[in-house]
């Protein structure tokens, strides 16, 4: 099990973002021997994905479509050798095209989609290959600072197949205009912004239908390389 | 290393219709749920619960664990998780949002010692404010000699590792482990670097 790379995470309090001055641990944590890292996670596999699970677009349909922009999101999910991972639970969500999650306390005055919940599942192949289809999100504020605006993201989970090789990751729309404004999306160090943002691709974009987009994920996976 | 791991983003304030919608009655289904053990599991019947805090003691009500743990017999689930079955899951996930005081529960069975471990629940724990999530321990206050020869509780300061032993006891009829989660503080929890 490789170590988690702090060289290329946040850091757990940026100040920025102010409710991490008080919602993480202030004493360091305790280091853990390598051989003991090593714990199975659960297997999450084909009985946990319903046919629709990757489609955002009709998961949760009532009476008609989800309103928004169409798009097609490609992903593989590698370790740090670049070799594909597969059988990865991959879990999303998101807010609508308007910028409101469905969520209870989201308090923010746009309208809900009937037709939306913004939420999907997806599991990796042998080749670690992912795709879901959904809505581009809106942009959305928060009361972070003044006149704070979250730029368009999606929420991704993703289960390693060891217990510590777990990932919450927000994939961001290249070119977005609230990249500078952003504390959560600007806590991650400056070279390594890029690997959250999905590539726009015309080979990926399905004609007449959807916008495609690109998202590779970099899990830490095992120094170990498999007997081949 | 060729690849740089992808950077961990917090999970914000609104994750429950993506991760927890069965147990906050979203509109879509769920992987894992605060129940982790049904009564039709062979063991002692338990109730984990507790708070999370932060750094000015305020109760978090948007927190998430994630828990995982062996049976009374030492094994971690291998088989593939279906959420519509029931018996012995070893994985759980519960969010701290259904209540004001921001209580969390977990029904399961006490885990089982293994390999000169004490009984322990593995729990990661996520939520807004969080930009990385963190690992933590729920060790057993009735387990007092295998907590003392215990390897990773050893790797812990002495007068820290009060802070990874929930508390035993018996509510109307029910055995239950208080442990709270403080994410900062004087009564700090131990996070390990998993
Ligand atoms: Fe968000």
């Amino acid at each position: 099990m490789n170590k988690r790379d702090w060289n290329n995470h946040p850091p757990l309090v940026y100040p920025d973002y102010k409710s991490t001055v008080v919602r993480n641990p202030a004493k360091p944590l305790i280091p853990v021997p390598e051989e003991m890292m090593d714990l199975r996670m659960p297997v999450y596999g084909d009985a946990v994905i319903d046919k629709l699970d990757h489609d955002l677009t009709k998961n949760s349909i009532v009476n008609g479509e989800p309103l928004g922009e169409r798009i097609v999101i490609h992903g593989k999910v590698i370790d740090e050798q670049g070799r594909g991972i597969p059988n990865v639970l991959v879990e999303i969500w998101q807010c609508n095209s308007t910028g409101r999650y469905i969520h209870k306390l989201d308090q923010h005055d746009a309208p809900l989609d009937p037709n939306f919940v913004g939420a999907g599942r997806a599991l990796t192949d042998d080749a670690g290959n992912y795709r879901f289809y959904t809505i581009k999100p809106g942009a959305y504020p928060w009361g972070n600072h003044p006149n704070a605006w979250r730029p368009a993201h999606i929420h991704f989970s993703l289960f390693g197949h060891q217990f510590a090789d777990r990932l919450i990751t927000q994939m961001y729309f290249p070119g977005d205009p609230l990249f500078a404004y952003d504390p959560i999306f600007n806590s991650v160090p400056a070279h390594a912004r890029d690997l959250l943002v999905a590539d726009f691709k015309i080979e990926l974009t399905e004609p007449g239908f959807a916008l495609g987009y690109e998202f590779n994920i970099v899990l830490r996976g095992s120094r170990q390389t498999p007997f081949e | 290393m060729k690849y740089k791991q992808t950077p961990s983003q917090t999970i914000g304030p609104f994750f429950a219709h993506g991760l927890t919608a069965e147990q906050y009655r979203y509109n879509y289904t769920s992987i894992a749920h605060p129940v982790v053990a049904d009564h039709s599991v062979p063991g002692e019947q338990i109730i984990v619960q507790g708070r999370v805090f932060d750094g000015a003691g305020n109760s978090c009500t948007d927190a998430m664990l994630e828990c995982w743990q062996c049976d009374a017999e030492g094994r971690y689930s291998d088989r593939q998780q279906d959420p519509k079955a029931g018996g012995f899951k070893g994985f759980g996930r519960v969010g701290t949002g259904m209540n004001e005081a921001g209580r969390y529960e977990i029904r399961t069975i006490k885990p089982a010692s293994i390999y000169g471990q004490a009984p322990h629940i593995n729990v990661t724990l996520f939520m807004r404010g969080m930009l990385n999530h963190q690992f933590t321990r729920i060790y057993f206050s009735d387990e007092e000699d295998l907590n003392a020869r215990d390897k990773m509780l050893n790797l812990v300061p002495e007068d820290r590792r009060q802070t990874l032993i929930a508390r035993r006891l018996e509510i109307a009829g029910a055995t239950v482990y208080e442990f709270n989660i403080y994410v900062q503080g004087e009564q700090e929890t131990v996070f390990f670097d998993l």
